[in-house]
């Protein structure tokens, strides 16, 4: 029973929630195939093989260079179709969603998405589907084949297993109008620190900063840690910091891997924003703060004191 | 120009959700409202036919007889016209059965632009609009932070991890836009009041061509089997500052592999 | 010295919300009957004009594409009701003749009842008085029961415009015109969003006023027709919603603890424990809003009720699923208008008092108030006559006084003042007058208004229970549970002095149940005066502020709690 798994690149270079989830492949069957879209990325098929593939198919067209997701669905169908996959894997991102569901329209095969996992229930495949703002957890399977899956960002660590994959070069055929949507100018990398939604890391102030310049602090510790800042509602109605960084019922919902809660009581307005994260430091000098009872690491002491000694720690051990 | 903004209604964001404990699907009795991307494609819409001079912006919801209400505030927001897909046989269907039904009601408007809100903000994956612009074989451009229309193509900034790709589509083509795109307006006193008069239809999965075994339960390709707690958290660790909290927060960080 | 919230009044000029008509002629909105408000009273008075006029389409005809319309500031009707609510259903069935009973939107009959005195450890079965007897009632939702007569209200052909706050009252001369919907989409400092929308002036030819307790636009007209010569008085009602999994097989209220009966302290009210069906439970605590201790907080009273024993049997193993919170006009006979209408408008509901406190009824005075509105209503719109001629509307106060929403409000119209001097005393007034029907004491005590009742910081606050997230709550909790979804950064909406003395300050941060008053930082060192900090977003619009100390005006429509269980 072949898997697919469907191996984005960025750039030349491999996008990591990829890698992630054709390493979990791995660990559910024997036969696991990667497949690589666009144009001169030939070359990462070796990359993609130490991670966990026993072969890769590689489709490598100019008419794929731009990151465009209808060609990617044509490749895909046709991959499905002549070799015979049961099941096809993404890493989620927004050029996979496109891609995974353009791909369940075209074949009526059924597509779940935001998976954190993924296991052989008496030969049945289940993924579990985090729902209600991540409180509960769905068990979701699908009724036929080929079964999709969108994996959700970052929930498998990728494994350099070694190992060598067969590399076979599959032709291209784009239909007319899946070529109609064309790339007139792409991004690049922004420079100026990730955003609040991406970022892996988000370090938040709240009113118990005591006053706007000490946000500084805050951003200090984002920065050394290559992380974005978030601020509660109550610090931006005072206007301390900027709406656009507000996470919580009234602001953004974010799921960072961890996330540094700075003099934040943590009431539930902002805890349904940011209760998904993976890890939750929080320093509140109020024992009684609710954001404790929900943090991984509590910590009863001053943030004035504390947060400027942890980011010269932090800034040591990158450093150093 | 025909704008046709598909629009569903969720249970509203503020209402306390809970899953169905019998069918494991999100309780759909309670409070519902229009799923706010929704309100946002809805105002893209009516810029569109604004900037145009003419046209005509229809709304297209597939849901139960109570969604109704959510249809009725698109047309107070200022759609022309509403399409409600309502037949029994549509319950429980999953993203295969619900793009089907949802590309046969397109279909059959003829539209110049089909507009989606990016996501649901009920259990949506931000999935639908590409499953029905393949099935309707039009261009897709997803996540757009801004729209604008001349010599018949949709010019649209996308907003991607790495920043904003432009990208440029012929109409007629499928667009799925964000939240960033613009405020939508809110709903005149007159819109309010005159929504009840705008033509509204209803479409049965007959209607759109379709039999019973294409839709619900029996059309659908996934299912749902249990609902169960997330793994508990960790045990939660607590400490007092006694000058070296700094230091135990690294070491716990290190010990996590987060630094 | 005492010192009383009434000592430091908002700043709040009633003339801002009076105006003539401003917006050009073919952007007006006219309408037959206005009615603001969709709730019970609203709704009851909605159909019975339609009603009337589906035996008069000629009437209807000349009213024009809307002959009736009611403008509702929350989401949708029901949204900002809340009751207990045990429901007489005569009423209903005046507006519905021939309907059965499993037709109206009701959750379960009172079978069982009983009325029990607490103390921190007990509860003592007490004998019910005959005006708390419920047999032939029903345990209802109040947003459930408007929801239901919206939907008959539409079948009728009543345009209902949710989201919608009535803001200003239109008036030609002396006559009232209509209304000046609510703008939307103004910031923080009152400058206008890019989908500013401003507010429309809709022009009716009657005018009804159904804006339940703390009505602002019935504030106003009470004020400006010089309606009233006699003061309000408001309790707090703060309520849940459980699920359970053991069925509760009788209405329940208490007495007693946790207020104290103490005459220093004013401690009036009580509490209601419902069945809701099976499954479901609603239990709220009331109080009067004359208590004395800055530290009451009545959300917190009914987080310390839930521990008593006999309470915590009850939601044993369950989980609360709803919360809101509501002021309730108390004063009933003695605090009513002396006049019910104003040239082009009447007064309908709690909005004009019609509450009998000791039986804990409103919601049948409040539709049959309604019904008898409308009729009046019905009248002044026949040709050649309009609702500013004098007399138009004296018929409605007439019909009310004839009434047996007067005959009953009259009969118990002590039983609420007696309570000024503590329980015992109280007690034994409210029992005389009961048993006298009406005809003792001989002279009708004096209602005082809450906002004088002196104010001290106690020590109330030393027994509410910590917040666990399971049985007890924190307000925040329980604001977020009402579904409040009021945007960040509107205007405030509230108006209230923002430096006075501190006893006034704590009493306004307790009263509040959804937490919108703080007291910042500083306090001045000189005469314990403090800063008070506003977070308008939290407001649940209960109206306790209004009878306190400040006033609350509307927000933008749409905004505020979504209560459905309510």
């Amino acid at each position: 029973m072949p898997t697919l798994v469907y191996v984005e690149d960025h750039e030349g270079e491999l996008v990591k929630g990829s890698l992630g989830v054709l390493a979990k492949a791995a660990k559910l069957d024997d036969d696991v195939v990667a497949v690589l879209c666009g144009a001169g990325v030939e070359g990462l098929a070796e990359e993609v093989g130490r991670h966990g593939a026993g072969r890769v198919f590689v489709a490598d067209d100019p008419a794929l260079e731009a990151p465009l997701p209808q060609p990617r669905v044509d490749v895909l169908a046709k991959l499905v179709e002549s070799e015979g996959f049961d099941t096809v894997l993404f890493g989620a991102s927004v050029l996979t969603a496109d891609v995974a569901a353009g791909l369940a329209g075209r074949l009526d095969a059924g597509l779940n998405w935001d998976l954190v996992d993924l296991e052989r229930q008496n030969g049945k495949l289940v993924g579990k589907r985090p729902a209600l703002q991540d409180t509960v957890i769905v068990d979701v399977g699908w009724k036929s084949e080929p079964r999709l899956a969108l994996i959700r960002s970052g929930t498998f660590e990728p494994s350099e297993a070694g190992g060598s994959a067969e590399v076979t070069k599959v032709p291209v055929e784009i239909q007319d109008w899946s070529k109609q949507a064309t790339m007139v100018e792409q991004a690049h990398e922004e420079s100026q620190g990730p955003s609040i939604e991406e970022a892996e890391v988000i370090v938040a102030g709240g009113r118990g900063l005591g006053k706007p310049e000490n946000f500084s602090l805050v951003e200090d510790l984002a920065k050394a840690l290559g992380g974005a800042v978030a601020a509660t509602r109550a610090v931006v109605d005072a206007g301390w910091y900027p709406y656009a960084s507000q996470v919580g019922q009234t602001g953004k919902t974010v799921a960072p891997k961890l996330y540094i809660a700075c003099g934040i009581s943590g009431a539930i307005q902002h805890k349904v924003g940011m209760q998904s994260s993976g890890t939750i430091v929080a320093i509140n000098k109020d024992p009684n703060a609710p954001i404790f009872e929900y943090s991984d690491l509590g910590v009863i002491g001053d943030v004035h004191e504390i947060v400027p000694k942890l980011t010269e720690l932090v800034k040591a051990r990158k450093g150093g | 120009m025909r704008v046709v903004v598909c629009v569903k209604e969720v249970p509203d964001a503020s209402a306390p959700k809970r899953i169905d404990p019998q069918t494991f699907r999100l309780d759909r009795s309670v409070p519902g409202a229009l799923n706010e991307f929704d309100t946002h494609a809805l105002e893209e819409a009516l810029r569109v036919k604004e900037q145009g001079g003419e046209g005509e912006v229809v709304a297209v919801l597939m849901g139960p007889p109570k969604a109704a209400d959510s249809l009725r505030k698109a047309l107070a927001i200022g759609a022309d016209r509403a399409v409600h897909i309502a037949d029994d046989p549509l319950a429980g269907s999953d993203l295969v059965a619900t793009s089907k039904a949802l590309a046969k009601a397109v279909e059959r408007e003829e539209a110049d632009l089909v507009l989606f809100g990016q996501q649901g903000s009920d259990s949506d994956g931000a999935v639908l609009c590409a499953a029905v612009a393949d099935r309707l074989q039009l261009p897709l451009i997803s996540q757009a932070a801004s729209l604008d229309l001349s010599d018949g193509k949709a010019k649209v900034k996308r907003q991607t991890e790495y920043g904003y790709d432009v990208i440029e589509a012929p109409l007629p083509c499928v667009v799925a836009v964000s939240d960033a795109i613009n405020d939508p307006r809110y709903p005149s006193l007159k819109g309010i009041m005159g929504a009840k008069k705008k033509p509204q239809d209803s479409a049965t999965v007959a209607d759109l061509g379709l039999t019973a075994g294409d839709v619900g339960e029996e059309g659908s390709r996934t299912e749902v089997y249990a609902v169960g707690e997330p793994p508990p958290r960790a045990e939660s660790r607590r400490i007092e500052d006694d000058g070296n909290a700094a230091q135990a927060i690294v070491d716990y960080l290190a010990e996590k592999k987060l630094v | 010295m005492s010192v009383r919230p009434a000592d430091f009044p908002p700043p709040f000029d009633p003339e801002e919300f009076v105006a003539e008509p401003s917006d050009p002629p073919d952007e007006r909105i006219e309408v037959g009957a206005l009615i603001v408000g969709a709730g019970p009273a609203g709704l009851a008075a909605a159909i019975r004009l339609a009603q009337l006029f589906e035996e008069r389409p000629d009437l209807r005809e000349r009213l024009g594409e809307v002959p009736i319309a009611v403008v509702e500031k929350g989401k949708a009707p029901g949204a900002h009701l809340l009751s207990g609510a045990v429901v007489n259903p005569r009423a209903l069935r005046q507006l519905f003749p021939g309907i059965h009973t499993e037709d109206l939107p009701f959750r379960a009959p009172v079978e069982r009842e009983g009325l029990y005195y607490l103390t921190s450890k007990r509860a003592v079965r007490l004998p019910a008085p005959p005006t708390m007897w419920n047999h032939g009632n029903h345990v209802a939702s109040i947003s459930e029961l408007a929801a239901w007569l919206a939907e008959k209200a539409e079948e009728l052909g009543v345009t209902i415009v949710p989201e919608t706050s009535a803001r200003t009252l239109l008036v030609a001369g002396s006559r009232v015109v209509g209304i000046r919907s609510g703008d939307r989409g103004r910031g923080r400092d009152g400058q206008e969003l890019p989908n500013f929308e401003p507010g429309s002036d809709i022009m009716a030819r009657v005018t009804i006023l159904a804006e339940g307790t703390q009505g602002h636009l019935t504030g106003i007209a009470l004020d400006r027709f010089g309606l009233t010569s006699k003061p309000q008085v408001w309790a707090l009602g703060v309520k849940e919603v459980w699920e359970v999994p053991k069925p509760l097989n009788r209405v329940i209220h208490t007495m007693g603890w946790p207020l104290r009966g103490g005459r220093k302290y004013r401690e009036f009210g009580g509490s209601f424990i419902y069945p809701l069906g099976e499954s479901m439970v609603a239990l709220g605590m009331v109080v009067g809003l004359d208590y004395a201790d800055a530290k009451v907080s009545v959300h917190d009273l009914l987080q310390e009720l839930k521990g008593h024993p006999f309470v915590r049997r009850i939601l044993e193993g369950g989980k609360r699923v709803a919360w809101g919170a509501k002021t309730i006009p108390e004063g009933g006979f003695l605090a009513l208008p002396d006049r019910f209408h104003f040239p082009g408008g009447m007064i309908v509901g709690d909005g004009a008092g019609l509450v009998n406190v000791p039986a804990l009824k409103g919601i049948h005075y409040a539709m049959r108030s309604g019904m008898l509105a409308a009729e009046t209503a019905f009248q002044a719109l026949q040709p050649g006559r309009t609702a500013w001629q004098p007399g138009a509307l004296e018929s409605y106060d007439q019909a009310l006084r004839e009434s047996y929403v007067w005959t009953d409000l009259e009969r118990v119209r002590n039983m609420r003042p007696a309570f000024k001097h503590g329980f015992v005393r109280g007690a034994i007034i409210a029992g005389a007058a009961m048993n006298s029907l009406g005809k003792f004491p001989l002279r009708d005590l004096a209602l005082e208004r809450d906002a004088d009742v002196p104010v001290f910081v106690g020590t109330r606050d030393r027994s509410y229970p910590q917040p666990d997230g399971k049985l007890f709550f924190d307000k925040l909790s329980s604001v977020f549970l009402s579904g409040n979804k009021t945007r960040d950064d509107a205007p405030s909406h509230i108006r209230i002095d923002r430096k006075v003395r501190r006893e006034v300050a704590e009493t306004w941060v307790n009263l509040c149940p959804a937490h919108v008053y703080e007291i910042s930082g500083e306090a001045s060192p000189a005469g314990n005066v403090v800063g008070v900090e506003v977070t308008p977003a939290n407001c649940v619009q209960c109206g306790a502020i209004t009878a306190k100390g400040g006033r609350l005006t509307p927000p933008e429509g749409g905004d505020g709690p979504e209560y459905s269980l309510m």
